[in-house]
């Protein structure tokens, strides 16, 4: 008989209980399966009612992160054979509310995405014709922080955003750091006005675990701290040089 | 997530997993974060035992060699043992840390992280030296 592996899934069906318990699955163990391919394999042949979110299967989307083994990861980029022999437990993102299984509740992040304003601000009221012309090495200055795919396992990985859920928290500041960092961009004063309030940038106490699970390698840890210190000197240039207010 | 959506008709009844207060202790890094956060009661107490000495100083002799003798004691060397071992944890994290902060560019040249955290170890031991030396020549 081939090998099997066991899924341990945290399910949660509100229709049936307020509370949420765990349903084991034995499932094909193949070297070239991820987790996600285990749990489109239980959708398909063993219990059709599992619920989780999943599209591009290929870490681009940013919709299958999930709890493995405790760590948060994109079930499209983790295989099984890493997890050998098993059992995997496989939990719902920590600090979002569970809609469903494993389906997380994530508007409050879109709220925030909002807040930041990850758009080009400009001063100027009409568009060039064209484009704004960059060089490469001004694009090099925000890439890392523009591969950011809203996966969410940062927000996952942060105990402050799950002790404290006002907080801005880990990829709305990057994003809000990739634009202030564009050289098209003309709203630092504007966004960082958001990133520094109370729920901001200065919540953060630098656990770093945010940059640690970022699938993508953004970091935003260093995004966080190096407004926390450009807010500063900008906080003391508006008392030394007044002048540079307007 | 806040709390704070108004009530909706057929709105999903959602499940909140709550933050045991133990929260720290279920995964190494974050043990070690709080590790490192409480290394900073280290660094008040190195600070309280240098106004304790200004104290003395200003109180006398009688008072200062006082101080001294209740600060040879063996608990007192104990703690000044952890003391330092936390002051030493807090202070290496501390520079490992600084790259996160810092981008430093000469031209269009990118200081490397690892170089940035080499030249604070430098100046750090070398500031130190520095100390050091005053303190047993002068």
């Amino acid at each position: 008989m081939n090998e099997q592996i066991t899924l341990e899934v945290l399910r949660y069906r509100p229709e049936e209980s307020s509370k949420q318990i765990y349903q084991s699955y034995d499932v094909p163990f193949k070297k070239e399966w991820v987790i996600l391919d285990a749990l489109n394999y239980i959708k398909d042949e063993l219990d059709g009612t599992l619920s989780y979110r999943w599209s591009c299967r290929m870490g681009v989307c940013g919709s299958c992160g999930m709890m493995v083994n405790g760590e948060p990861v994109l079930s499209c980029a983790s295989f099984l054979e890493t997890f050998h022999p098993g059992p995997i437990r496989i939990e719902p993102l920590e600090n979002f509310p569970v809609v469903r299984d494993l389906v997380s509740e994530m508007s409050d992040f879109m709220e925030k995405l909002e807040r930041v304003q990850p758009w080009l601000i400009r001063k100027d009221e009409d568009p060039p014709e064209g484009e704004y012309l960059q060089t490469p090495s001004q694009l090099m200055d925000y890439k890392n922080y523009s591969m950011c795919i809203n996966c969410m396992l940062c927000y996952s990985a942060c105990p402050v955003y799950g002790l404290e859920p006002s907080f801005l928290g880990p990829a709305a500041i990057a994003l809000g750091q990739r634009y202030n960092l564009d050289s098209r961009d003309q709203g630092e004063k504007i966004r960082n006005a958001v990133l520094s309030e109370d729920d901001g940038i200065w919540q953060c106490t630098l656990v770093g675990e945010c940059s640690a699970v970022c699938p993508k390698d953004v970091d935003p840890a260093a995004a966080i701290q190096r407004l926390k210190v450009s807010t500063t000197v900008d906080f003391f240039k508006s008392f030394l040089m007044p002048w540079q207010n307007r | 997530m806040p709390d704070n959506h108004e009530y909706i008709k057929y709105h999903p009844r959602w499940h909140r997993t709550p933050i045991p207060v133990f929260w720290w202790i279920q995964k190494w890094v974050y043990i070690k974060f709080i590790l490192r956060e409480l290394t900073s009661i280290a660094v008040m107490s190195f600070a309280l035992v240098l106004l304790f000495h200004v104290r003395a100083l200003i109180q006398g002799p009688q008072a200062y060699s006082d101080l001294t003798e209740l600060l040879s004691t063996p608990i007192s060397l104990i703690l000044h043992s952890i003391a330092l071992i936390s002051l030493l944890y807090h202070s290496i994290t501390w520079f490992s840390l600084a790259p996160k902060a810092l981008t430093v560019r000469i031209g269009k040249w990118r200081i490397p992280d690892q170089l940035i955290i080499g030249m604070n170890m430098l100046a750090w031991i070398f500031i130190s030296f520095v100390i050091g030396w005053l303190m047993v020549t002068m």
